[in-house]
């Protein structure tokens, strides 16, 4: 049985941002991957040069570098969450500036960049969230994780943005990735992944999701691109327009509100359809 | 006298360190081991001050053997491709000089320090194998038109004369290196060119080799030298190692001559570089470290001084592609 690139990526990060953490998660892979540590040389505890930890200054020669060889290598291998990440950085700085900007405007949104909370399984009372009621955010969070076999630590760290708050935003793009396929009700498969993607294109303007959006379909066979086109896609760049700016919203603070009061909070319509999660086989 | 004296005393530190550190990690500690502890402390801790370069930033000695490891391993699975990619695949004509200028004939006994992937072996053995087959291929011509003489001798000698002789002077190659990993992808590289004699994989520090004196013909170190801690040290290993007569051969990042190439270089280095490993690796830090360490490493004439230091004698060096990569050669004697 072959794992999802997600875990793999989620037991990466996990060691690289596990150092601060000491939740039960944080022990329970670092155990398992002590193979997988070879992956980059980690500054000692609490020293970093540039503005935050795991930042790396970079000229705009390597940036357009960077990008276009990040570009290539995500295209060829789209499972290279790694390159997809790259390229997102390397090109989203003006997209980036007017997420933060609205972010700012935003009441709540204006706490979460001051507070800077963090999505992670250490950080996270996966009990507590188990035991509330049926329906809510939380646990419907919770199901979609179990169901899709992922983790909120699968996102790779923020390196080439030269700006400490938006490098912070773009990790909060990240982390609030998964919640948005909550929010949607779509799966972590192909066909739910480029939905969220036309989604997030159409929120936050990024470049790296317009090209995943366009690119995304290709992959799809004609049985699935059938409903993305007639259905999935118009729904999705609707609400994508019309909500509100879902990287404003402090999940931490809303496990326990109904998802539907949450939809109707942030103007998102239900999906038109239901997509089953299939397990997925990295190829 | 002195410096055979220094050495023993260094061995003797050494190895009373290499106790401490097994008993503290938490293996049978003898009731010796206390006093050994108190002694032996004043020894590291002179090491743990002292400073040394990793790329552009400065660590102590110790940190940097720890840090240069950590490098090596995260890189060594994407280690070729990324040789290919660096150096747009001229690093393998590098290589191929190397071994035209050692010229090796068959029977003689190569250690490859640093030799990780096991590039220069595999090249050593392939160039004896040839050089073996050339001889054959003319021994056979020459034997489908014998004299008269050659046929009367060949009826009264044993004929397994001359494949005897070779076999007897079997080619091995020993690849050392300090990183396991590296070694296990060069294992599993002569795997896949199935390539099983002549070739041994031995894990062991340049500054102190596990060999007896006087093993070797050919000592080469090829791309791994800079990322050694005392470059004396290694130097001088290399000189017990070698048999009397034996050649060290060096195969290392240099200083560019022509002040335009330079910048180009320069450029190129810290540029892409970096990127085509962020790219192809995953790992931007240690493509990083190595284009700052071939900044630190000496240049040709400097080099040459301490090869010279160590020991060695007639060293010269050729510079190829312009003083990119300079190939040092010297005998002992």
């Amino acid at each position: 049985m072959c794992q999802p690139a997600h875990n793999i990526e989620m037991l990466r990060s996990l060691l690289f941002s596990s150092r601060r953490s000491t939740g039960r998660g944080a022990f329970m892979f670092e155990a398992l991957c002590v193979r997988q540590q070879h992956h980059g040389v980690d500054h000692a505890d609490g020293q970093y040069d540039g503005l935050y930890p795991g930042h790396i200054p970079t000229s705009p020669i390597q940036k357009a570098l960077l990008a276009v060889g990040s570009g290539v290598a995500a295209l060829q291998d789209p499972y290279r969450h790694d390159m997809v990440a790259v390229l997102g950085e390397t090109t989203g700085h003006l997209a980036l500036m007017t997420l933060r900007d609205r972010m700012r405007g935003d009441p709540e949104g204006y706490t979460i960049l001051t507070e800077r909370p963090r999505i992670r399984l250490s950080t996270l009372d996966l009990s507590k969230m188990a035991s509330l009621p049926d329906g809510s955010f939380g646990r419907v969070y919770l199901r979609f994780l179990e169901d899709n076999r992922v983790t909120p630590d699968s996102r790779v760290n923020v390196k080439f943005v030269d700006n400490e708050e938006l490098a912070y935003v773009m990790q909060r793009y990240r982390e609030v990735h998964d919640l948005l396929h909550t929010l949607l009700g779509m799966p972590t498969n192909m066909l739910g992944e480029v939905a969220v993607k036309w989604f997030e294109a159409a929120q936050t303007g990024l470049p790296m999701c317009i090209l995943g959006a366009a690119l995304g379909p290709l992959r799809l066979s004609t049985s699935r691109l059938e409903p993305l086109v007639t259905s999935l896609g118009p729904w999705a760049v609707r609400n994508g327009r019309q909500a509100r700016c879902v990287f404003s919203i402090f999940y931490e603070r809303r496990w326990e509100q109904s998802l539907e009061d949450l939809r109707e909070e942030l103007n998102i319509e239900p999906p038109p359809l239901t997509i089953t999660a299939t397990s997925q086989k990295p190829h | 006298m002195a410096a055979s004296i220094r050495l023993l005393a260094r061995r003797i530190v050494r190895d009373a360190s290499r106790t401490i550190n097994s008993s503290v990690s938490g293996r049978i500690v003898s009731s010796s081991c206390p006093s050994n502890l108190s002694a032996c402390r004043c020894f590291s801790d002179g090491a743990a001050d002292k400073s040394t370069h990793f790329g552009f930033e400065t660590v102590s000695e110790g940190e940097k053997a720890e840090r240069v490891y950590k490098v090596f391993e995260s890189v060594a699975p994407k280690y070729d491709v990324m040789n290919d990619a660096m150096s747009l695949g001229v690093h393998r004509l590098w290589k191929d000089m190397l071994l035209h200028v050692m010229n090796p004939q068959p029977g003689i006994c190569l250690l490859d320090v640093a030799g990780g992937t096991g590039d220069i072996s595999f090249r050593f053995l392939d160039y004896v194998r040839s050089q073996q087959e050339r001889v054959a291929r003319r021994t056979a011509r020459a034997n489908q038109t014998p004299s008269w003489q050659e046929i009367s001798t060949s009826y009264t000698t044993p004929t397994e004369g001359i494949e005897m002789e070779t076999e007897a002077r079997e080619s091995r190659a020993v690849v050392c290196d300090i990183n396991k990993e590296m070694l296990k992808v060069g294992k599993q590289k002569a795997e896949s060119m199935g390539i099983s004699s002549g070739l041994s994989w031995v894990v062991g520090d340049a500054e102190e080799l596990p060999f007896d004196d006087d093993q070797f013909d050919v000592y080469t170190i090829a791309f791994g030298i800079r990322n050694v801690t005392h470059i004396d040290l290694a130097l001088q290993e290399a000189v017990r190692v070698l048999k009397p007569g034996g050649r060290f051969m060096c195969l290392e990042f240099s200083k560019v001559t022509n002040p335009l190439l330079a910048r180009l270089y320069d450029a190129y280095s810290f540029q892409m570089i970096p990127v085509l490993g962020e790219v192809i690796a995953g790992d931007w830090k240690s493509y990083q470290y190595l284009v700052e360490s071939i900044r630190k490493f000496p240049d040709q004439e400097t080099f040459k001084q301490m090869i010279e230091d160590a020991g060695l004698f007639s060293v010269r060096y050729h510079n190829l592609t312009g003083g990119v990569v300079a190939l040092h050669s010297g005998f002992k004697l």
